[in-house]
């Protein structure tokens, strides 16, 4: 009884807790999948970038109507879809390094959307902005969330095998076929909406933790991608229940203890990791027969 | 007898600057031609030309009907990202695109190709493999399994056997003669002046402009060779506009 009190009760008592775990496994199911594409397309720190471009917009949308689920996630969405195609088209059209274009950029994005926020919120508010609150989603922002993890593993399905050809071979994916170019940008538009989705229930600047941490972890177990989706999205999955029980029986902030159990995770799998992990690494074992 | 490519003064360059320089002339369906030249000749430039990856500056390059992506092009130095999880069944099974598209499955009979391919290159039990993992021949080998499930027509090869070693490009050689007896049209680049004498019956000798075009041992003389080494010299940052295409 003592093991039900502890990881099952606290969600049947709690009606706040459960949707909090419902939001987190939908939330888990998007990121998992576009965060090892990320990972793999080489983006991890492009997805941070967007989390933070997303932050004027909401501001705005903040500005305008308060903390409304529409204003700020459809503020949200434009500002991150603007930047998506901006950073899409002028990494195709021109000899501009990304990153460096990307970092002045979210840097920026991030200091105008606090600014935004501070002229009409509390210290409260900013919080909600910056670290999100996935104990206190209502309906409405509960479903954007499952729709937003729906749509993406949709969509995904539909753009995979392009995707994986220009992920790893561009130069052939070009020769047989112009699908690599709207794959990418779909995959783009995919990483917003689970951006979106992200700054809901964990704020903005922990959003892509939900998306590049189990994609972080899947890449020291499995050799092979299918594999690797799996373990991420499982892994995220765990995070977000596991970081929900810590917050509970702990009194810590959920979104920061979801992604903390997460980081538990990579580091454990940076260490012993079948793939390339440290101590793999360091004792590989005596080697096979030639 | 048809043509697969026709070169109709045809100028390929990269900001206006020609790196293949009125180039006239066709390729016979079926022909197995040697593009020869040295470093900077325009001979990668021709192949991305031919594969629609560069628009002509001037002139038409015709291609029989088919479109740019029904030719298969192993580039010389491919973009593949080797650290990507995937292993060589599934990179060569992209060889089937043309059948499959993004949507198509993967049946029993296409397997097999995949296997036979797979198979015809050496590669046997190497399947389940990274591909991070494979030495630079057996890359070489994965990318011809993947150039074999294409069945192309026509197929541009850009200097596929440097950097492999003699056993290896002996067995991909194999291959090419395979495709052309089965009368695909194949377009190769090469370096090894004695090898394309030995094997390959046409040969395009190029320089920025087609030195000479036509059987092998009238194309590779000494003269020709010696005229396509001085031809090559230095890209020109202040070239005039071409008094041709001024003139047309």
């Amino acid at each position: 009884m003592i093991a039900y009190d502890f990881f099952v009760a606290p969600f049947i008592e709690f009606a706040f807790m459960r949707r909090a775990l419902a939001g987190a496994l939908a939330l888990a199911l998007g990121a998992g999948p576009i965060g090892v594409f990320l990972m793999l397309r080489r983006m991890s720190l492009v997805g941070d970038a967007m989390a933070h471009a997303i932050l004027p917009g909401a501001a705005v949308g903040f500005l305008l109507s308060g903390l409304s689920l529409f204003a700020m996630t459809a503020g949200g969405l434009i500002a991150g879809f603007v930047v998506a195609l901006l950073t899409g088209l002028v990494a195709r059209a021109t000899e501009l390094k990304e990153d460096a274009a990307l970092a002045t950029f979210y840097l920026l994005s991030l200091a105008l959307g606090v600014t935004i926020v501070s002229i009409k919120g509390t210290n409260v508010d900013l919080l909600h902005v910056l670290f999100g609150n996935v104990l206190a989603l209502d309906d409405e922002t509960l479903l954007l969330i499952a729709a937003n993890a729906t749509i993406s593993l949709v969509v995904l399905a539909l753009i995979y095998r392009p995707l994986v050809i220009e992920c790893v071979d561009p130069g052939f994916m070009r020769s047989v076929s112009r699908a690599g170019g709207p794959a990418h940008l779909a995959f783009l538009a995919l990483v917003v909406i689970t951006l979106v989705s992200g700054f809901h229930a964990l704020g903005t600047l922990l959003a892509v933790g939900i998306m590049m941490l189990p994609a972080a972890i899947g890449r020291f177990w499995a050799r092979d991608i299918t594999l690797m989706i799996t373990i991420a999205t499982v892994s995220g999955i765990v995070s977000g229940y596991a970081g929900l029980l810590l917050s509970f029986h702990a009194g810590v902030a959920s979104g920061p203890a979801v992604i903390l159990v997460a980081g538990a995770f990579y580091v454990a799998s940076l260490l012993f990791g079948r793939v390339g992990g440290l101590l793999r690494q360091l004792f590989p074992g005596r080697h096979l027969e030639a | 007898m048809a043509c697969a490519l026709q070169f109709r003064n045809v100028t390929l360059g990269y900001d206006r600057h020609p790196a293949v320089h009125h180039l006239d002339g066709e390729v016979n369906a079926g022909a197995l031609v040697a593009v020869v030249g040295p470093n900077g000749a325009g001979k990668s430039t021709l192949f991305k030309g031919i594969v629609g990856a560069l628009k002509p500056l001037a002139g038409r390059i015709d291609r029989d009907g088919i479109s740019p992506q029904d030719i298969a092009y192993l580039p010389q130095a491919a973009e593949i990202d080797r650290s990507f999880p995937i292993n060589v069944y599934d990179l060569v099974a992209m060889g089937l695109w043309r059948r499959t598209g993004a949507f198509g499955g993967i049946g029993g009979k296409a397997r097999a190709f995949i296997e036979q391919a797979i198979a015809a290159v050496g590669l046997t039990g190497f399947e389940d493999r990274a591909i991070s993992t494979l030495s630079g021949g057996q890359m070489q080998r994965m990318l011809f399994a993947r150039l074999l499930l294409q069945d192309a027509r026509v197929i541009v090869l850009d200097e596929p056997f440097n950097a492999v070693d003699a056993k290896t490009s002996a067995d991909l050689f194999d291959l090419v003669q395979r495709w052309h007896g089965e009368e695909r049209t194949v377009l190769t680049a090469m370096h090894d002046i004695e090898f394309v004498r030995a094997n390959f019956p046409e040969t395009l000798l190029l320089a920025r402009e087609p030195v000479a075009w036509g059987r092998t041992p009238s194309v590779l003389t000494p003269e020709n060779l010696l005229l396509a080494r001085r031809m090559c010299e230095a890209f020109d940052e202040h070239a005039h506009e071409c008094v041709a295409e001024v003139v047309a």
